[in-house]
């Protein structure tokens, strides 16, 4: 399903692009509505062997599972396909959904008691601006637009917006880009992939005796 | 005498760097902008155009211009957070001069007659060469220009040099021999349109971010990238090839690239023998250059070079790109020479989608080192010993050829003339060589020996921690200007806010030096854009040429690349159109690049290579962005990359805290273990001081031609940090965080 409705346009994003400058988290800081906190991260994979990052925004999902489950009905997806930060006198931290959103993007503000996270810059977008983060992202990461912007900036890749986590199918407002022939991200963990896919930690090192104690920071 | 006078903890307590974390006005009070400024980032070449919002005469934040055609809004988080070094906490605003415990505030009539009296009388005593100038490149054009023109004319001596020597002056130098100008010889929108985009030493992603969007434009379309770095770049990563090559082997990789070149016909002879000179030479002298060769000198598979030489030989359209990583070596016009080389020998350029071009470094280092501002340059990129350039100079500034200096110092060699005595007193603006200089060990000894010396600068930087009198300066944000970004785009550079409290513009203050030296006929200036009216006329006819440029035209062309060289003149996007060069005889010139080894090479005693860069977050000496707190958290000091495989040999682990020594010193630094490096390299990015610079470590050795110091190999060794090493570093690492307002 596309959302493109008003002046809202849909959200890509192109993991591989990602050079893990954190521009997206320092904008998305300066929003007014939130002072300083951003609502977007972008996290590493796997530092020890990649410099391969990838910004984490929430990916508006057509059936939330935050909004699911939460028990105060304190989370809203707006009529744009826009799932909003908690409503403050409903929300009452209790961390649901950040247990259940499969892509680990609620946080729980310690000091508010709130959950807040990405309304797709709502102030912006709403007046016919791009999000703060894809109109700074200076690889391209991060792109907002129509599909027929991007299908023709990007031949060699195409959007999807479905998801399989185990047996949790998703439709998120939200695109990846992913090579042409790919129609489902699938992240199934069930015990066979785990095995063959989680990679082993490296050898504990020390070959040789440190001759004093290591020092840290 | 040029001393501390404090304890370096006494300095950061009192001037920073301290971190600052939300716009002036605060995060709940922020006001709507009165205004927003159309004006470019003051970090890097890129020149990203962004919008300053300002309210009641401050900076308080920032709006994306995406109507500017390079970045079309694109920042990186420097870019983003950059406002916040207006109105920051350790904003110098008072003219300062040192006392037996620091500093104590005076006025600028004060400063000023200090300034000029030890001036005269060093001068006096030991000649006008012995006070010299060194300046930097984050200056807009206009300064740079006034600089070159108030060394020459007001301080009237031949030494004046600039931080581009340690940045880029190899490319300078290559670019030159090779095609008679010094720019990069496509607008970025070529690179869409190329193939193949080949990147040697540039670590585009975290020195360059928005350029990374025009490379994965050209991948959209199905270009190939091959990287040549010794590290897994985030651009490397990427890469369909990546050459991790030894440091400082970069010379050997491309001889080799051209043997396979020439032994695959992939040689476009007819370009080679209608436009180029030297093809014969250049041919002969990779006869035994076979991969096999080269793989042994540069530790990577001959297989590997070989895909690249294909790749390359058998592409229509390219472009390729360099910056620091082949540039800052003992032989770095050679390294830059010997990727000419691959270019000139395909035919590839002059036409869409067939590019070159060095990365311009710091903001800007392209417009900055056009206009005299070298110590061997006049304006428009001409030669001070040529006797016509010169002639044409004096007859602009109305001077007779006695009275124009002749080629003084480089940086480094000029600050070896400190050592020797034979300069005494130095006036420095927009540099902070004690964190950028290579062997900063040598170079703080250097200015303990300054008679005196007096600095320019909006932050009490690590250099001007040393001065006999500070001068409060400008912003980029406070004065109007020009820039020239990487790609040869002159760009306006608008006064957001002017200078707080009692701090002048850096123009101001060198205008009345001169006048008080008696010498304000020649700067009759009442304004920025006259300066720059003058620069058309002093550049016009030399091969940096702005005559045809104005204030006006780049405003409402958002950018006018040079050369410029008559009114109406639609400027020069791309270069050699009529494959001709700038060189009298119009022929490209190609020369044999033989591979020689860096000055020091790792032995039994040092056995490992170090190399240094940059991180995203931080720019050149980190004078600015170490006081940004969100750029300070992500990256807030010194780390070293060692790959697992050395680490495990070692006995390392991650985080485990080290000591890397050279020949010249040593630093103490948190390990990062990580395969996105070779085994035999180590890494240190250098934006930090004292016990935390990397440059302690790093060679004064320069190449033969550009004067360039080698900052990108050394030869290293590696051991645990002891107990109190450890110590020492957990405090200088606490000193890198210090809020603003909590001491």
């Amino acid at each position: 399903m596309s959302a493109s409705t008003g002046p809202f346009k849909d959200f890509f994003i192109d993991f591989q692009r990602c050079i893990g400058c954190q521009s997206c988290v320092a904008a998305c800081a300066e929003c007014h509505t939130h002072r300083g906190v951003p609502m977007i991260r972008v996290d590493r994979v796997d530092p020890a062997r990649s410099p391969q990052t990838v910004p984490m925004v929430c990916m508006h999902c057509t059936q939330p599972t935050c909004a699911n489950s939460c028990p105060a009905d304190a989370i809203k997806k707006d009529e744009n396909g826009i799932v909003h930060s908690a409503q403050k006198p409903k929300c009452i931290a209790c961390h649901n959904c950040e247990l259940s959103c499969p892509f680990g993007i609620p946080q729980i503000d310690d000091v508010q008691l709130l959950m807040q996270k990405c309304d797709l810059c709502f102030d912006r977008t709403s007046i016919g601006k791009k999000p703060m983060c894809a109109t700074v992202c200076p690889s391209g990461a991060l792109f907002y637009g129509t599909k027929e912007e991007i299908a023709a900036l990007r031949p060699q890749s195409q959007p999807v917006n479905r998801w399989r986590f185990g047996r949790q199918q998703i439709e998120t407002r939200a695109f990846v880009m992913v090579p042409h022939g790919v129609d489902e991200m699938r992240v199934d963990w069930d015990e066979e992939t785990v095995l063959t896919q989680i990679t082993l930690p490296a050898p504990e090192p020390a070959t040789t005796e440190p001759t004093e104690e290591r020092q840290f920071l | 005498m040029a001393k501390l006078t404090l304890p370096i903890d006494e300095y950061i307590r009192l001037y920073g760097p301290h971190i600052s974390d939300s716009p002036v006005s605060g995060w709940e009070n922020k006001p709507e902008p009165e205004k927003l400024v159309k004006t470019h980032c003051c970090f890097c070449g890129m020149q990203c155009g962004i919008q300053l919002a300002v309210s009641n005469n401050r900076v308080i934040g920032f709006e994306p211009w995406e109507e500017f055609p390079f970045n079309e809004g694109r920042l990186c988080p420097k870019g983003v957070k950059r406002y916040m070094q207006s109105n920051h906490p350790d904003r110098l605003t008072d003219p300062l001069i040192r006392t037996a415990h620091g500093f104590r505030k005076a006025s600028w009539d004060e400063a000023l007659d200090l300034v000029v009296s030890k001036l005269q009388s060093i001068q006096q005593k030991h000649g006008n060469n012995a006070f010299a100038m060194m300046s930097g490149v984050s200056l807009t054009t206009e300064k740079s220009y006034l600089v070159g023109k108030f060394a020459r004319l007001a301080l009237r001596t031949a030494n004046l040099d600039y931080n581009g020597r340690f940045c880029m002056v190899s490319a300078g130098g290559g670019n030159k021999k090779a095609f008679g100008i010094d720019r990069t010889a496509n607008s970025w929108v070529d690179i869409p349109k190329a193939e193949v985009v080949w990147i040697a030493g540039s670590n585009v992603s975290e020195c360059f971010p928005t350029l990374n969007h025009y490379i994965w434009r050209a991948r959209d379309c199905g270009a190939k990238l091959v990287v040549v770095d010794p590290r897994v770049t985030p651009i490397a990563r990427t890469a369909d090839l990546h050459l991790a090559i030894r440091p400082g082997s970069d010379s050997a990789l491309n001889q080799a690239i051209l043997h396979e070149l020439i032994a695959h016909g992939d040689v476009n002879q007819a370009f080679v023998d209608q436009y180029c000179t030297g093809w014969e030479e250049l041919r002969d002298s990779v006869a035994t250059c076979t991969p096999e060769w080269a793989a042994e000198i540069c530790g990577i598979d001959a297989d590997l070079i070989r895909q690249a030489a294909h790749l390359w030989g058998g592409a229509k359209t390219s472009f390729l790109l360099h910056a620091r990583g082949i540039e800052q070596h003992t032989k770095g016009v050679e390294n830059v020479l010997s990727n000419i080389n691959l270019v000139l020998a395909t035919g590839r350029i002059g036409r869409e989608g067939c590019g070159y071009g060095t990365i311009t470094g710091q903001g800007n280092g392209q417009g900055g080192r056009e206009h005299g501002h070298k110590c061997d340059q006049l304006p428009g990129n001409r030669d001070i010993e040529n006797p016509e350039h010169r002639a044409y100079i004096c007859k602009v500034w109305g001077i007779t050829d006695e009275e124009l200096p002749h080629k003084g110092k480089t940086a480094v060699e000029l600050f070896e003339a400190v050592d020797t005595g034979e300069i005494r007193g130095m006036l420095n603006i927009c540099c902070n060589p004690a964190v950028s200089h290579p062997d900063t060990n040598f170079l703080r000894s250097c200015l303990e020996k300054l008679e005196f010396f007096c600095v320019i600068d909006f932050f009490m930087s690590e250099t001007a921690r040393y001065a006999d009198v500070v001068l409060p300066g400008s912003l980029h944000e406070e004065e109007e200007g020009t820039s020239t970004s990487a790609e040869g785009r002159v760009c306006r550079i608008r006064a957001a806010v002017p200078p707080p409290g009692n701090a002048w513009t850096d123009t101001a203050i060198l205008l009345e030096i001169a006048r008080r030296l008696g010498r304000e006929q020649y700067f009759p200036y009442t304004d920025n854009e006259q300066i720059f009216n003058e620069l058309r006329v002093a550049s016009h006819g030399g091969t940096a040429d702005y005559y045809g440029i104005t204030w006006k035209r780049i405003e409402e062309e958002m950018g006018v690349f040079w050369p410029c060289p008559e009114m109406g003149h639609p400027g020069t996007p791309r270069l050699f159109e009529d494959l001709k060069s700038y060189h009298p005889d119009g022929k490209f010139h190609l020369y044999p690049t033989p591979y020689r080894p860096s000055y020091e090479m790792p032995d039994k005693d040092y056995p490992f290579w170090l190399t240094s860069g940059r991180s995203v977050f931080h720019y050149l000496s980190g004078t600015q962005t170490r006081r940004i707190k969100f750029l300070v958290d992500k990256f807030p000091g010194p780390v070293c990359e060692m790959h697992p495989a050395l680490a495990q040999r070692l006995g390392f682990v991650d985080r485990q805290l080290v000591v890397v020594e050279t020949r010249r010193g040593q630093i103490v630094v948190p390990l990062q273990v990580t395969e996105a490096i070779r085994e035999d390299t180590l890494f240190i990015p250098y934006h930090w001081s004292e016990k935390l610079a990397v440059n302690q470590l790093t060679v004064r050795a320069l190449d033969p031609i550009s004067k360039m110091p080698e900052f990108k190999t050394a030869a290293c060794r590696v051991r645990a940090a002891t107990a109190a090493e450890a110590e020492r570093l957990r405090s200088d690492y606490k000193n890198l965080r210090i809020e603003a307002g909590t001491v």
